[in-house]
């Protein structure tokens, strides 16, 4: 599929599911979209307009986690940034790794650095955290300030049983 | 029978440890699995706590081989927050020590790619004439590595007129060994042998899995930030971008090997072109925003994303290195391949080199055998040899060349 304007196509397609739509520049657009219809629209990007999935990155603001998808149209030269709130304090959204196969692990790292919850992800499993790093404790949140969980020795001969138990695959 | 072979996470080949959970069945690749993060730093996170000036040291931390492309991608991205155009003379200076970078790395790359097939000569060859860009870089910033040349808005250093007759005869001198080395280097029966057809990357895989830089140029997708995104002063020089079919480890050296000799040509005339001028476009304040930078490293392309409060500190800055977005493809190139290819398929991508490794072999759950790198080298070396002795009428031609 030739495209021309790659935004003015997603507008087209996605009326409802585009909140915003800001034209930085002619190289940079960001878009702001409903998070319900994240799947529907990084698979028309992804799959009809032949874009290239630079990489997902998540922030926090008061708004909620918002996680960017920042897609390549190599042959124009423009920068598409796909961008989706979703609200505090369980954050959840689709994954779009059954989609984009190079989404697999950046939203398995948000997961573990941010806490959000990909729906459907194929293989949602720890990325970067360590196996003993407790359950809750998201250390890329602003409310996290460097803390590494203290364990006394007797907590981390248990720490060191539970791994030797659960052994390596 | 299928066996499990881990990989690290004390890796051979890869900067930061990571463990690769290699299935194979007999001599042959099942399946691959990864986990990685053993030695997360946590960059992102600090630099939140960084002004933009400190976070391009930092950031030129990520990584020591390509330590000018993270800055370069940093600096784009706050130039592209601030809406900051940079003086000319700044763009040809960050050219000329980004594409000095790629030469080196390139090189870098060949040569441990020589080790880990046994051509030790390759090995020499390669970092013997990479001496010479860094030298250059000495000469040009006082360090081999970590130049400290870049800063939002433009470049910190200058260089000098009068070094430039000294890059000119760098670039002289290395032009013809390049030429004899890539055509040694092509020409070589074993060397053919050892990585033609190996980690076969299709055009199609490729795409899916997202591949950026000199992986996805070898399977012939024509991508090249420098020239889809121009930055710096790619677009006022005459240059090609080098793509390659099949995608299998010779298709990714070829690529580079060429790469070097168009890096040659951009260095030549951003040389001959450069103009008088400033050194730097003044950064008066960062509003709130945000801004992407992006940068074909020597690896591929590398992305930095910067959103700002307002502050003298960014809200967030995200980094994507090259190697992130092109371990993927790793599961369409090993399936198949032999437990011996694994050390060049690993090395293909150019990941970076790290400290120490070790590789156990485990059967039926316990450890049976364990691997270092020297076992895991000799076996690659034993494959060598033993296609050295078929072909023997044209083994030790690159010897005597």
């Amino acid at each position: 599929m030739k495209i021309v304007d790659p935004v003015k196509t997603l507008q087209a397609k996605f009326a409802d599911g585009l909140i915003d739509v800001d034209e930085r520049s002619s190289a940079r657009v960001y878009v702001s979209i409903d998070p319900a219809r994240v799947t529907d629209i990084v698979r028309f990007l992804f799959e009809d307009l032949g874009a290239r999935f630079i990489i997902a990155t998540c922030l926090e603001t008061r708004a909620g986690m918002e996680i960017l998808y920042h897609f390549s149209f190599d042959s124009l030269g423009v920068l598409v940034s796909l961008r989706a709130v979703v609200p505090m304090p369980e954050p959840r959204i689709d994954s779009v790794s059954p989609i984009v196969d190079g989404a697999e692990y950046i939203e398995r790292e948000i997961a573990d650095l941010f806490g959000v919850e990909f729906v459907g992800h194929p293989n949602p499993v720890r990325f970067l955290l360590a196996d003993d790093w407790p359950e809750g404790v998201y250390p890329y949140r602003k409310e996290y300030k460097g803390q590494y969980p203290y364990r006394t020795e007797e907590e981390l001969e248990e720490v060191r049983e539970q791994i030797r138990q659960r052994g390596t695959k | 029978m299928k066996t499990t072979i881990p990989v690290g996470p004390y890796h051979p080949l890869i900067e930061e440890p990571e463990l690769f959970r290699v299935v194979v069945e007999g001599e042959r690749v099942v399946d691959i699995d990864w986990r990685t993060s053993y030695m997360h730093r946590g960059i992102e996170k600090i630099a939140e706590s960084k002004t933009y000036d400190q976070i391009v040291f930092l950031v030129e931390r990520i990584c020591g081989i390509c330590s000018t492309s993270h800055p370069i991608a940093f600096c784009n991205a706050v130039e592209d927050l601030t809406g900051t155009r940079i003086p000319e003379r700044a763009k040809y200076i960050r050219s000329v020590v980004a594409e000095l970078e790629r030469i080196h790395s390139h090189l870098l790359w060949f040569g441990l790619a020589g080790h880990y097939i046994g051509y030790h000569t390759v090995w020499m060859w390669s970092w013997k004439y990479r001496e010479l860009v860094c030298d250059l870089f000495e000469r040009i910033s006082g360090n081999r590595q970590s130049y400290a040349m870049l800063k939002p808005g433009g470049v910190r250093q200058d260089i000098k007129p009068s070094e430039y007759k000294g890059i000119m005869a760098a670039m002289d001198e290395l032009e013809p060994k390049m030429n004899m080395f890539i055509g040694a280097v092509l020409d070589d029966p074993v060397i053919l042998a050892r990585l033609k057809g190996v980690g076969n990357l299709s055009r199609e895989d490729a795409i899916k899995r997202c591949t950026v830089g000199p992986v996805a140029r070898s399977a012939g997708v024509d991508i090249d930030v420098r020239r889809d995104y121009p930055y710096a002063a790619y677009d006022q020089v005459s240059w090609d971008v080098i793509t390659q079919t099949g995608g299998d480890v010779l298709a990714m050296a070829v690529v580079r090997l060429l790469e070097i000799l168009e890096s040659i040509k951009i260095i030549r005339q951003c040389i001959d072109q450069m103009p008088e001028g400033p050194l730097t476009e003044e950064i008066l304040e960062v509003l709130p925003g945000e801004g992407i930078g992006i940068e074909e490293a020597p690896r591929g392309e590398c992305f930095h994303y910067v959103r700002s409060n307002g502050t003298k500190v960014p809200d967030r800055v995200k980094v994507r290195a090259p190697t992130y977005s092109n371990l993927p493809s790793f599961r369409s190139r090993f399936i198949g391949e032999r437990v011996a290819d694994i050390m060049i398929i690993l090395a293909s991508i150019d990941p970076c080199y790290c400290c120490t490794n070790r590789i156990v072999r485990i059967e039926n759950g316990t450890s049976v055998q364990t691997f270092d790198e020297k076992a895991l080298l000799e076996m690659s070396w034993e494959r060598t040899k033993a296609l050295e002795k078929g072909l023997s009428h044209t083994a030790g031609r690159l010897l005597k060349l």
